[in-house]
């Protein structure tokens, strides 16, 4: 392999591991908050690029302007996923695990039958945004702009949750009723507030993704379910409810599958990743920044 | 449920009356089994039975995953790994050995186990939403690898050749009532072992590490050794499961018997009937297939989504509506029973 060979390698999978890392860090988050493993993720990932595809379409503007308007209707749908069933799925008095696990199955079957029902079973693509299809020529390693746009995006919003969580009152909410949820009641924060709002967050992260996405993937009700395996996958390696984990591990399932690409046939790119994934769990079964 | 284990003990002091009640789980069983067993005769529709013949068929494979993830509490989501084995094992040995389907379903499934506990000894280390990520993980590398795995068709998957009517190849072309038998026949099976397991020693400790490992094992249940047996009994029925899928429909690929959805397909009866209880997978799968497959044919036609949607919300109903599964609604478990007993 040659030095470019390999710089180019390193970068996309850099770029598509930062993606990674923002599609997986809403999952992790709302995770760490209430315990609750949110298997419609995918579906919220694939309505969020559902919704850019929509709203470019009726406005003809570019997708990278609409972005704030898909990350809005994510927070709505997060927050109203969790008030309508996932609040009263936490009320369980038995089985409360597989009554989240289906309770949120359920909700993707819904949410990828509604898609399917407004958007039909054809691949899409958002048409015309001024990113699409170029590329940056880096001393012969060629970068796709959509995606070293993706890349920005998602340390930008990283660093903005980071902010989030340490200088407003809500991050601090959300960060204390993550270490204690029957104590926050005590000192007056609201849980089902800052669970909705957590719900909100969560996909409104998702939703930054998939407006990234949107931009150069194409798009069809199954999108969410490759995306949301690889998120679980690099929420576990990263430690659930670790922010600073599922940066980390995303970057290395981007890097790993990178790779993987270059000794394996491409469609088996995600067994260097599952493989390591198992590898790291097996030795350190709380992921790499995870608590027991 | 702690309660349940301690209390069982007492309550069968007069063994008589355990007994009886043992006997009298038996009758049902057989009444129920009979009825089934005569239900193609009355229903000659061959969609309707071909409706049958999936109910009893995911019946059986939810009942088995029950046995892992119901009676000892580690919720696999990988379990279409050891239906893909199955369908799989079978299908290559008939069609590129010529060994029978009853053959094939044997190896398939002893294979399951084998491939269960090798996959056991390291995935029991993790508990709870760990032990659940690594399972689709590791079904999803099995999917992947069979997909680009020529020897048994890779992404083209297998076609069974067409053979006269026997029950030794397990093939018919036009009469759909043999399939009902063996799939009701199968169903019988998983039931029966249930039952047998569900007072045996193996039982109790089962239950004792799905309530609480680490107080089981301060108890002298072998947790790590319980995990295993019912990791290799769950997945070696499972596999037969798929083995007679494959028989029934003729042809597979990767995506029609490993996917991840089958995976909650096979959890989702025993979940919504009543997890861990012996009929709770027959119930869960006597209201979901019919409504999924009716569905589907008459509304999902045009793939417009509408199926898709009423499934979804019937299973976040059933879930958040009835989360002890729909059996509860018919009876109070012991279980239950304690509970209110004990405020």
């Amino acid at each position: 392999m040659t030095a470019q060979a390999l710089a180019q390698v390193l970068a996309s999978g850099l770029l598509m591991g930062l993606i990674y890392a923002l599609i997986a860090v809403g999952l992790s988050l709302i995770f760490g908050l209430m315990d609750v493993v949110n298997f419609a993720h995918g579906e919220f990932l694939m309505l969020a690029m559902y919704a850019a595809f929509g709203l470019v379409l009726l406005t003809h503007l570019d997708p990278i302007v609409l972005m704030p308007v898909v990350v809005a209707l994510l927070f709505v749908l997060g927050g109203c996923a969790y008030l309508g069933v996932v609040r009263f799925a936490m009320r369980a008095k038995a089985n409360q695990g597989m009554v989240q696990i289906f309770a949120t199955f359920g909700l993707a079957i819904l949410l990828q039958g509604a898609a399917q029902y407004a958007f039909g079973t054809d691949y899409r693509n958002v048409p015309g945004s001024w990113l699409g299809g170029r590329t940056l020529d880096v001393g012969g390693v060629f970068l796709p702009w959509p995606q070293i746009f993706g890349a920005v995006v998602s340390l930008a919003a990283f660093g903005g949750l980071h902010l989030l969580m340490s200088r407003t009152d809500f991050g601090r909410a959300l960060e204390a009723t993550r270490e204690d949820q029957g104590a926050v009641a005590l000192v007056g924060i609201d849980r089902n507030r800052v669970f909705a709002l957590g719900w909100g967050l969560g996909a409104a992260l998702v939703g930054l993704a998939g407006a990234v996405l949107a931009v150069f993937y194409y798009i069809h009700p199954q999108v969410g379910a490759s995306f949301a395996l690889i998120a679980y996958v690099t929420v576990a390696l990263g430690g659930f409810g670790s922010v600073v984990g599922a940066l980390v591990a995303g970057v290395v399932v981007g890097l790993v599958e990178a790779f993987t690409a270059v000794i394996l046939p491409p469609a088996m790119k995600s067994v260097g990743v599952y493989a390591l994934y198992l590898a790291v769990v097996f030795v350190r079964p709380q992921g790499l920044f995870g608590r027991l | 449920m702690t309660s349940t284990t301690l209390a069982a003990v007492p309550a069968a002091s007069p063994e008589a009356g355990f007994a009886a009640r043992r006997r009298r789980k038996l009758l049902v069983a057989a009444a129920v089994f009979a009825a089934i067993a005569a239900l193609p005769y009355g229903i000659t529709d061959v969609y309707l039975q071909n409706v049958l013949i999936l109910t009893l068929m995911y019946a059986a494979v939810s009942q088995s995953w029950n046995i892992l993830g119901g009676y000892c509490g580690q919720i696999s989501l990988g379990h279409a790994l050891y239906f893909g084995l199955g369908a799989y094992a079978t299908s290559v040995l008939f069609v590129t050995y010529g060994i029978i389907p009853w053959g094939g379903m044997l190896v398939g499934g002893v294979l399951s186990a084998l491939v269960a506990l090798a996959l056991g000894w390291p995935c029991f280390r993790l508990a709870g939403h760990y032990f659940s990520i690594a399972t689709i993980v590791i079904a999803e590398i099995g999917l992947l690898l069979v997909h680009n795995w020529d020897f048994v068709g890779g992404a083209m998957g297998i076609q069974w050749p067409f053979n006269p009517d026997s029950w030794w190849t397990l093939q018919f072309a036009r009469d759909k009532v043999p399939y009902v038998h063996f799939a009701l026949g199968l169903f019988v099976v998983v039931w029966f072992v249930t039952y047998l397991i569900e007072d045996s020693r193996w039982g109790y400790w089962w239950r004792a590490v799905k309530d609480d490992a680490q107080a089981a094992e301060s108890l002298g249940v072998e947790v790590f050794r319980s995990k295993m047996a019912a990791a290799a009994v769950s997945a070696f029925f499972t596999a037969i499961g798929g083995g007679f899928y494959a028989a029934y429909v003729s042809y597979i690929d990767p995506e029609s018997v490993m996917s991840f959805r089958f995976s909650l397909l096979f959890a989702l009866p025993a979940v919504l009937g009543g997890i861990g209880t012996l009929w709770g997978a027959l119930v869960g799968a006597a209201i979901l297939i019919p409504l999924t497959e009716i569905s589907r044919s008459y509304l999902g036609g045009t793939g417009s989504g509408i199926d898709l949607m009423l499934y979804g919300v019937l299973v976040m109903a059933i879930a958040l509506a009835r989360p002890e599964g729909i059996l509860s609604l018919f009876r109070r478990t012991r279980t239950a029973r304690n509970q209110e007993a004990t405020p």
